[in-house]
């Protein structure tokens, strides 16, 4: 069995699972590694089992798909098909000389000691993480993200008893607030800097999307049913309180995307979660040379990238939902597994994968293009609003290394006031330095995705020179 | 980093400055490098004449910049790891004594009293208290600020503009011409295109280097810290990898442990070779940061001349042409002297060093 081809799939997520039973049921041997310590990526995160959660379906309206993929997985893996390997942080994927990729991975959650493992071709399906832009009072306990908030709940459901506002843009703050009031917290408000029925009139997107209407028509009854009141074309101006967040203040946004004068009022809360969309994971691709469209991995039709054995799939390619995710995966799985073989592919093969994928991008794009954060969002960034909250440094810095020091892009500024120097390496703070700079988000070049231990990058790959 | 330097001494001297670069402030080389301001790893010279008279004017600037820019007169110490080593380092370290260098040897325990981290059974070495560091992009940013030079950024240089004579009228840059008397080239690791834009011919290589940033620490290395075999990387004329590392602490608590050179052209693609190198050759002199984790890597190309010196000075060959280019792996510390001699030719007065060995038309053209 071992000389059969040997497929790592990278991220354990919606994407990655698809890669890996296509791959699997096509007679190539996958490794599955996550950093996670249970399958299922963001969407399918499940409570943890010890809290033998009565429903937990509740919180998954795909809870289905996801039996379905759990179950396949754990299948491959009886009979020896599948290795899952948890707890394993990737941080370099590295190409041989004389062929074949080599993962270098960390076993969590110390992350110390080093794993590496030898592949004949690997499947990126990193995901994406969520982005968050400041304001003033940002920085305070109690204010989390979206998807945090959402991880929570199916996490551990430990929220009930709390007032949470929910914040910022994007279709994911509907299931966060739906989920939230289910569990029986109280959400006073859904605060969308976008106007939601603009998305309405974008029917061509729509038609090809009844689920995705249904979907809609689904969380605006949620909505209605947990009486949590939806303020579109709204934003939060700061958030207060000195342990903890107490309250925030948030006020309706005027055509231009400015805040209207007048309009504010004040929400008490305990928690305030927030989401501004999210962004591709592409530490690996980066540092394995792959070509990137703006902060999308690049790939083409069988999800390949433009570096011969690296295919990716899933919102490293672009944030589009958990079954655009399914369907690259799939795709990605079926196309490896040909060409690990030594076949060319037949794209007839995955037709029905293809054509969602075709239909969700569309679905996306047209997305993307209603929410987005208001036009003059950086406005509401204090001189000492905390930006970049490892380094600690303030929207006043970085507008004085960009006024007075010559700065006119990211880099830049990283250098003159350390934005982005910190432990997350300007995940968290990068779209909010661009946005403060006038610049557009540009890919930073991270070529560790995770901090690696200098006595561990000392013998990376010493064996592969033997 | 040349280039503001040239600006600010130049317009001090009197005269009327436009900088132009085609990225922002330290985009180039400048911002992918460290800010060591070394004399240690120099062998007696016209180099080391150089960064004797750039470690004073660093000091000056330093009373006026100190910390905008992260200055820090830590001083650097070189360690043997055998005691044929030292030896030689020793001897190496006369030699630099004889030519200005304050350079004192330190045996065993005196090494451990002034870096108590380090490897034990080291034999000794010398300690270089005139080494210091900057931080690079923030000491050209802040003496670009300070020279009061109108700062084009985002202007691509596309043409040198010459008059009837020959003479430099100024340079045509994509956003528009500007015309002025005299032209510093100091492009750096493409000084040899800006050169070429004149009609000259100066052969500016890249070299690559990559260095490594650590988490952030409370201060366990004192000094700049490197092992002998440094000084016999930074001169040497091999093509192939050579990664001695030099390990300092920074203001921010980041160690920085930099860096390789190799002559691979502008191959920016990540190397894990290169880097498990660095981090080898790091955690041999300092074993605790074994345990500690790397952030990230960078990488940069030097600017280098096939005689490893710098380019400074009037070009006999086009009137009103200056360069200040090719100062390969020490070009923030040699800035300051470099602004200072340009200030001075640009001035007619007679530099303070002898500018020949630094002659831009010492490069024969078959040479290329
Ligand atoms: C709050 C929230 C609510 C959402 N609600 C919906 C919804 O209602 N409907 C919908 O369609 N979508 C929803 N989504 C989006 C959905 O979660 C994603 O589209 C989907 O999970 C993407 O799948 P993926 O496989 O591409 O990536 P992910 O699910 O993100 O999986 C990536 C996996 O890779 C692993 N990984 C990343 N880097 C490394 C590394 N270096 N080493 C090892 N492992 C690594 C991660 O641990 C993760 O398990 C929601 C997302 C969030 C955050
Ligand atoms: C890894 C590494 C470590 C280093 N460590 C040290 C150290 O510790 N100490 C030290 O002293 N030195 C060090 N160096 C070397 C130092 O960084 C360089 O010598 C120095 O930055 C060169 O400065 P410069 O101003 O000549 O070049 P640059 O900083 O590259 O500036 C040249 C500028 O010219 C611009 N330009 C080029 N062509 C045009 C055009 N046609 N039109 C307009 N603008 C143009 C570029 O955009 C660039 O900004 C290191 C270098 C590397 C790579």
């Amino acid at each position: 069995m071992t000389d059969r081809p040997h497929l790592a799939v990278l991220g354990a997520g919606p994407a990655g699972l698809a890669a890996t039973a296509a791959a699997a049921s096509h007679g190539v041997r996958v490794t599955l590694l996550d950093a996670a310590t249970r399958a299922g990526g963001q969407f399918y995160r499940q409570p943890a089992a010890e809290l033998r959660a009565r429903r937990p379906q509740a919180l998954h309206h795909q809870w289905r798909t996801w039996e379905r993929l759990r179950d396949g997985l754990r299948a491959y893996v009886t009979v020896g098909a599948v290795r899952h390997l948890t707890d394993h942080h990737v941080w370099c994927v590295e190409r041989r000389p004389s062929g074949g990729l080599t993962v270098h991975a960390l076993l969590g959650p110390e992350q110390e000691d080093p794993v590496e493992m030898r592949a004949d071709a690997v499947v990126l399906a990193t995901g994406g993480y969520e982005k968050v832009l400041p304001f003033p009072g940002w920085t305070l306990p109690g204010v989390v993200t979206a998807g945090g908030a959402q991880a929570m709940l199916k996490g551990t459901l430990a929220l009930s008893g709390r007032t949470a506002v929910v914040a910022g843009t994007g279709p994911l703050l509907l299931p966060v607030a739906t989920g939230l009031a289910a569990a029986g917290v109280e959400v006073p408000a859904l605060v969308e800097s976008a106007d939601p029925k603009a998305f309405v009139h974008r029917t061509r997107a729509l038609a090809a999307q009844p689920g995705k209407v249904a979907e809609g028509a689904r969380y605006a009854a949620q909505l209605l049913r947990h009486r949590v009141r939806l303020l579109a074309r709204h934003t939060v101006v700061e958030a207060h309180g000195t342990d903890r967040v107490e309250a925030v203040t948030v006020a309706a946004l005027d055509a231009d995307g400015r805040v209207r004068p007048g309009t504010s009022r004040r929400i008490p809360c305990d928690t305030l979660a927030v989401g501004h969309g999210m962004l591709p994971h592409t530490d690996l691709a980066e540092t394995l040379g792959c070509r990137l469209d703006g902060t999308d991995v690049h790939v083409d039709d069988e999800q390949r990238t433009d570096v011969p054995g690296v295919w990716a799939a899933g919102e490293t390619t672009g944030i589009g939902g958990a079954a655009l995710s399914l369907a690259e995966g799939h795709i990605a799985g079926r196309s490896a597994a040909a060409r690990l073989h030594g076949t060319e592919p037949d794209p007839r093969a995955w037709a029905a994968a293809a054509k969602s994928r075709t239909r969700l991008r569309e679905f996306f794009a047209a997305l993307g293009t209603v929410y987005a954060p208001p036009a003059h969002w950086t406005e509401q960034i204090t001189d000492d609003t905390v930006v970049c909250r490892c380094e600690e440094v303030t929207g006043g810095t970085v507008r004085e290394a960009v006024a007075e020091l010559g700065a006119g892009d990211v880099r830049t500024v990283k250098l003159l006031t350390r934005a982005g120097m910190g432990w997350c390496q300007g995940r968290v703070c990068g779209p909010a330095v661009a946005g403060l700079t006038g610049c557009g988000l540009t890919p930073s070049r991270r070529p560790f995705a995770r901090p690696v231990p200098l006595g561990v990058l000392a013998r990376a790959g010493e064996h592969e020179d033997q | 980093m040349v280039g503001a330097a040239c600006a600010l001494y130049a317009a001090r001297a009197g005269l009327d400055v436009t900088l132009v670069d085609r990225g922002p402030v330290a985009g180039g080389t400048t911002g992918a490098g460290e800010g060591n301001v070394l004399v240690s790893d120099k062998e007696p010279g016209p180099e080391l004449d150089l960064a004797l008279l750039s470690g004073r004017l660093w000091a000056e600037l330093a009373r006026e910049f100190g910390d905008a820019v992260e200055y820090d007169a830590k001083g650097g110490v070189v360690v043997a790891s055998s005691p044929g080593g030292l030896t030689a380092l020793e001897r190496f370290a006369t030699e630099q004594r004889a030519a200005g260098v304050v350079a004192e040897p330190v045996a065993g325990d005196v090494l451990y009293d002034l870096e108590p981290h380090l490897a034990p059974g080291l034999p000794g070495g010398v300690h270089y208290p005139q080494d210091r560091q900057v931080m690079p992009a923030l000491a050209a940013a802040h003496l670009a600020r300070a020279s009061g030079a109108r700062l084009l950024t985002g202007h691509t240089v596309t043409g040198v503009l010459r008059g009837p004579g020959g003479a430099v009228r100024g340079v045509r840059t994509d956003r528009g011409d500007l015309h002025a008397p005299a032209v510093v080239n100091a492009a750096g690791t493409w000084g040899g295109d800006l050169a070429a834009l004149a009609g000259v011919h100066l052969p500016v290589l890249p070299r690559r280097g990559f260095v490594l940033v650590t988490e952030p620490l409370p201060r366990r290395v004192h000094h700049k810290v490197y092992a002998a075999d440094y000084v016999a990387d930074v001169a040497s004329d091999s093509a192939a990898l050579q990664t001695s590392p030099v390990v300092e602490g920074t203001a921010a608590g980041p160690i920085l442990i930099g860096a390789s050179r190799e002559r691979v052209g502008f191959d920016r693609s990540f190397s894990l070779p290169v880097v498990r190198a660095l981090a080898a050759g790091a955690t041999l002199l300092f074993p605790f940061l074994s345990d500690v984790r790397a952030m990230r890597s960078y990488v940069g190309f030097r600017p280098y001349l096939p005689d490893h010196l710098p380019a400074i000075g009037p070009d006999s060959r086009v009137p009103g042409l200056y360069h200040a280019c090719g100062h390969e792996g020490a070009g923030i510390g040699l800035a300051p002297g470099t602004g200072h001699l340009i200030a001075q030719a640009l001035t007619d007065k007679t530099p303070e060093l002898d500018l020949t060995p630094f002659r831009p038309d010492r490069f024969p053209e078959e040479a290329a």
